[in-house]
């Protein structure tokens, strides 16, 4: 049980995939300006990383595994969750189209986003188990909704921020993500030594 | 458009990380030594190039509505194929470059010429614009690893630095230095090239996020003009 605590918190406060590992900057720049598409976003991300990891980790773990096809696993990953994604969004929209609506829009750029296909790749790398992966992917998952919540609100005070011509848009927001990333760097350390 | 022009947009006036602002997450993750940085070139270089001739070659024959499924599965056996060439011959490069190799496939700037460019032109011309983009993105990369390592580890390339060496400001090299790097380059970049208006092919027609991302960052940059 500790373990997977350590798993977890880490996932989500030491190795964060936004501010610390870089994975997902492209959703973590452009959707971040609005709390409410931040959170939507974020949402879609976990519900996808956990799909992702409950059909990729099997595939690998039984499938390429066994048979030697290790080398596969970029290409057959991508199109899974490429393929997943698709599906998911149609079952949205034929069944619960209330989600979709909220959704709907963010699923589609879901699909090229590294923090997905990263997690995935990380969970085979670090040779989690079923369980384990399940975890990292949902810590991984709220670490993004974190980044991303937080950030909005950094963002929000921006707007009003008198900024030099030369840092107005992507710079100042950079500079941002800088010092928002420099406050996680106070976590590093302290989940190990909370279990020690 | 005459050749050397052709290469040429991609280093400087279209530069892939600094203006157009595409791939952002391997420039930030992987900048923390040159030798990281211009192999994580090398290799994206790689994939664009081979990618950007095929998808030009077959650009008469993939259907339309499935294009970018067909793009991905091209790029990512690229991907493949460098990832077992980096792990034969150069393993410690593939050490330190990780989870961010595999990833080349998900690189905006790699979907982002196939959909912007591969797909609209002849293969020759494909080719070269994949050169120039790849070493525009090469460039960026050094220029930001270099500052990063100099200053974060007092070396370049490993070869020690004499002052800086003992006043390492170790920062540089974590993730917040990365950040900070990035926004202050891209700011210098827009100081330079203010009222030239350099921004006008932006990107956002190649990019998966374009959807989002259109009412976010990009028009931001409009805005901002």
């Amino acid at each position: 049980m500790t373990r997977f605590i350590i798993i977890m918190l880490s996932a989500v406060f030491i190795n964060n995939y936004v501010l610390s590992r870089f994975l997902g900057i492209c959703p973590f720049l452009g959707v971040s300006k609005k709390l409410n598409q931040a959170a939507g976003m974020s949402v879609a991300v976990i519900f996808v990383m956990l799909m992702a990891t409950a059909v990729t980790w099997p595939i690998q773990t039984y499938l390429l595994d066994p048979n030697n096809l290790g080398y596969l696993q970029t290409i057959v990953f991508i199109l899974v969750i490429a393929a997943l994604v698709q599906l998911v969004e149609i079952i949205l929209k034929r069944y619960i189209p209330s989600l979709h609506k909220s959704l709907g829009v963010y699923l589609p750029l879901i699909t090229t986003n590294c923090a997905v296909l990263g997690v995935t790749i990380l969970n085979i790398d670090e040779g989690y188990t079923f369980a384990e992966s399940m975890v990292n992917s949902l810590g991984s998952g709220l670490g993004f909704f974190l980044a991303m919540v937080m950030f909005s609100g950094v963002r929000s005070r921006l707007e009003g921020a008198d900024v030099p011509k030369a840092f107005q848009g992507l710079p100042i927001t950079l500079v941002a993500a800088s010092i928002t990333s420099l406050s996680f760097l106070g976590f590093s350390g302290v989940i190990e030594n909370l279990f020690a | 458009m005459n050749k050397s022009q052709n290469f040429l947009k991609g280093i400087i006036k279209e530069n892939p990380v600094l203006v157009l602002v595409l791939g952002t997450c391997p420039t930030l993750a992987v900048s923390t030594s040159v030798t990281s940085a211009l192999g994580m070139g090398a290799a994206a270089t790689l994939v664009l190039l081979c990618s950007n001739m095929v998808i030009s070659a077959l650009r008469n024959i993939i259907p339309d509505k499935v294009r970018i499924p067909c793009y991905i599965v091209l790029i990512a056996g690229f991907v493949t194929m460098v990832q077992m060439l980096v792990k034969a011959f150069a393993p410690a490069l593939d050490e330190s470059l990780g989870i961010y190799l595999p990833l080349i496939v998900v690189n905006c700037i790699i979907l982002g010429r196939a959909e912007m460019y591969a797909n609209k032109n002849k293969v020759l011309d494909s080719a070269v614009d994949a050169l120039g983009m790849g070493a525009g993105f090469t460039l960026a990369l050094l220029l930001m690893a270099t500052i990063r390592e100099v200053l974060g580890s007092g070396t370049w390339m490993g070869i020690e630095i004499p002052v800086l060496a003992e006043n390492n400001i170790s920062i540089m090299t974590m993730a917040p230095g990365g950040f900070l790097v990035f926004g202050i380059l891209i700011a210098v970049v827009n100081k330079i090239s203010s009222g030239k208006n350099v921004k006008k092919n932006f990107g956002c027609a190649g990019c998966p996020s374009a959807e989002i991302c259109g009412k976010g960052s990009c028009s931001e940059k409009e805005e901002a003009k």
